[in-house]
């Protein structure tokens, strides 16, 4: 499998700002220090050896939409946030004019979630077919709702594609055009479930806006099964434990720390950081990479984790 | 856990070793009870002398909050003091940095809380 991130920011989308830009460039005209590049490819590759990454990319700013590609002919997505338009993007450029079969899972349905939709390119394409699943029965509710009048011009009624809502039974697992999905509940407000993917001895587990209370021992190890040997788990890390566990308690979501000690105890392969903080620029959310690859090792046991920060365009194969 | 406990002046010094982790935490909790109960009467401020603490996890490190919570609530203090190299990292990296009065040794904790608790110390 690839996973691919289409977005990867939480609660709200975020963009760069021209001062941002403006100081990169000026930072990266620094450490270049004077050197001539004969062409733009030369550039590139002083910017890949030798710039951090905050300085020479960006995490991006979508809201979450996270692809798993199968092999296979039809799609697979997790949540339909901003990111869902640049993927919608994507899946008509790879269709050229073939209608797609387009599978979403659902963590929740709260705002960043659902909001990609109205701009999801192949939801105006005849002849396409998209089986939005989940868990919650107010699904199709907040679809509708979030196109009707005055809040979009295009009411979800009018779209041109065969929209299907099917709904899951947490804990059970479920075939989905050849891949095992299992959904599993999560603690957020109005609830939230992440997903276990498995195909062809792979496992991919999504698991965003999910607060993880550190007395419930017996959520702890329903966590740890769910995650256990997963080669994948893209994981809501957005606050520090401190502000997790005091001021942004109950808030529904995560920390790195909480992440790389389940992903350690379930003996998961590699974790992504995910649902970065709107607040955190880019040198910061590299400063949580970094501190959690710390975090890592010095705990770490007889096995590796390896930790990544989810980035928009990102792609990780297991 | 085994938790040394010293009393200068008003001020008491609780000294966990080890490591306090999910299989422990419970019982660290349960040793700090009656001297946070103690606290509540008298205000007496508590130094955690982490000097024989080799590690601490998420679930330790929610302990260390509780106990300043409750302190605070109850008009008292609980601060840190004499992390080692791993543990000052962790704390860092969990931001408990920012929450948490710490102080490199546990003298210089005392003299924060009180002169004549760090008095006490000096007599030995």
């Amino acid at each position: 499998m690839r996973v691919r991130f289409w977005g990867t920011r939480g609660s709200i989308p975020v963009a760069l700002t021209s001062s941002d830009i403006r100081d990169k460039v000026a930072l990266a005209l620094l450490r270049a220090d004077g050197r001539r590049f004969a062409s733009v490819g030369e550039a590139h590759q002083f910017a890949e050896e030798h710039l951090d990454f905050a300085l020479s990319h960006t995490f991006g700013g979508h809201s979450a939409c996270v692809e798993l590609e199968t092999g296979g002919d039809e799609y697979f997505v997790c949540d339909m946030g901003s990111g869902a338009r640049p993927f919608g993007a994507h899946v008509l450029a790879r269709q050229s004019g073939r209608p797609a079969t387009v599978n979403v899972f659902m963590s929740h349905v709260h705002w960043d979630h659902i909001m990609g939709f109205p701009f999801f390119g192949p939801a105006y394409v005849p002849g396409t077919r998209i089986r939005i699943h989940g868990c919650h029965d107010v699904m199709e509710q907040a679809f509708r709702l979030q196109q009707a009048p005055p809040c979009f011009p295009v009411e979800f009624a009018q779209l041109s594609a065969d929209i299907e809502f099917v709904k899951l039974a947490p804990g059970r697992m479920h075939e989905v055009s050849g891949v095992q999905v299992t959904p599993a509940p999560q603690m957020h407000s109005g609830d939230s479930y992440g997903y276990r993917f498995e195909l062809q001895g792979k496992s991919v587990v999504y698991t965003t806006d999910s607060e993880h209370k550190l007395e419930n021992r017996s959520q702890t190890e329903r966590f740890v099964r769910f995650f256990h040997g997963a080669d994948l788990v893209v994981f809501d890390a957005m606050y520090s434990l401190a502000d997790a566990i005091s001021v942004k308690a109950d808030w529904g979501h995560s920390s790195n720390i909480i992440g790389v000690e389940l992903c350690q105890m379930a003996q998961v392969k590699h974790l992504a950081l995910f649902h970065h903080e709107p607040a955190y620029d880019d040198a910061a959310i590299e400063g949580v990479l970094k501190e959690t690859r710390r975090f890592e090792e010095l705990t770490r046991g007889a096995r590796t984790l390896q930790v990544s920060a989810a980035y928009d365009g990102l792609e990780i194969d297991v | 856990m085994p938790m040394a406990h010293h009393l200068y002046g008003n001020a008491l010094v609780l000294a966990p070793s080890g490591r306090l982790d999910h299989d422990n935490c419970e019982a660290f909790r349960e040793e700090l009870a009656p001297h946070l109960e103690r606290s509540a009467k008298d205000g007496a401020p508590i130094v955690l002398d982490l000097s024989g603490l080799e590690y601490v996890s998420s679930a330790g490190l929610r302990c260390f909050m509780l106990a300043a919570k409750q302190a605070k609530a109850q008009n008292s203090r609980v601060v840190i003091a004499s992390m080692q190299p791993v543990v000052a990292e962790i704390f860092q990296i969990a931001r408990f940095n920012l929450v948490f009065e710490a102080y490199p040794r546990v003298r210089d904790a005392l003299a924060a809380l009180s002169p004549g608790a760090a008095a006490a110390f000096d007599k030995g």
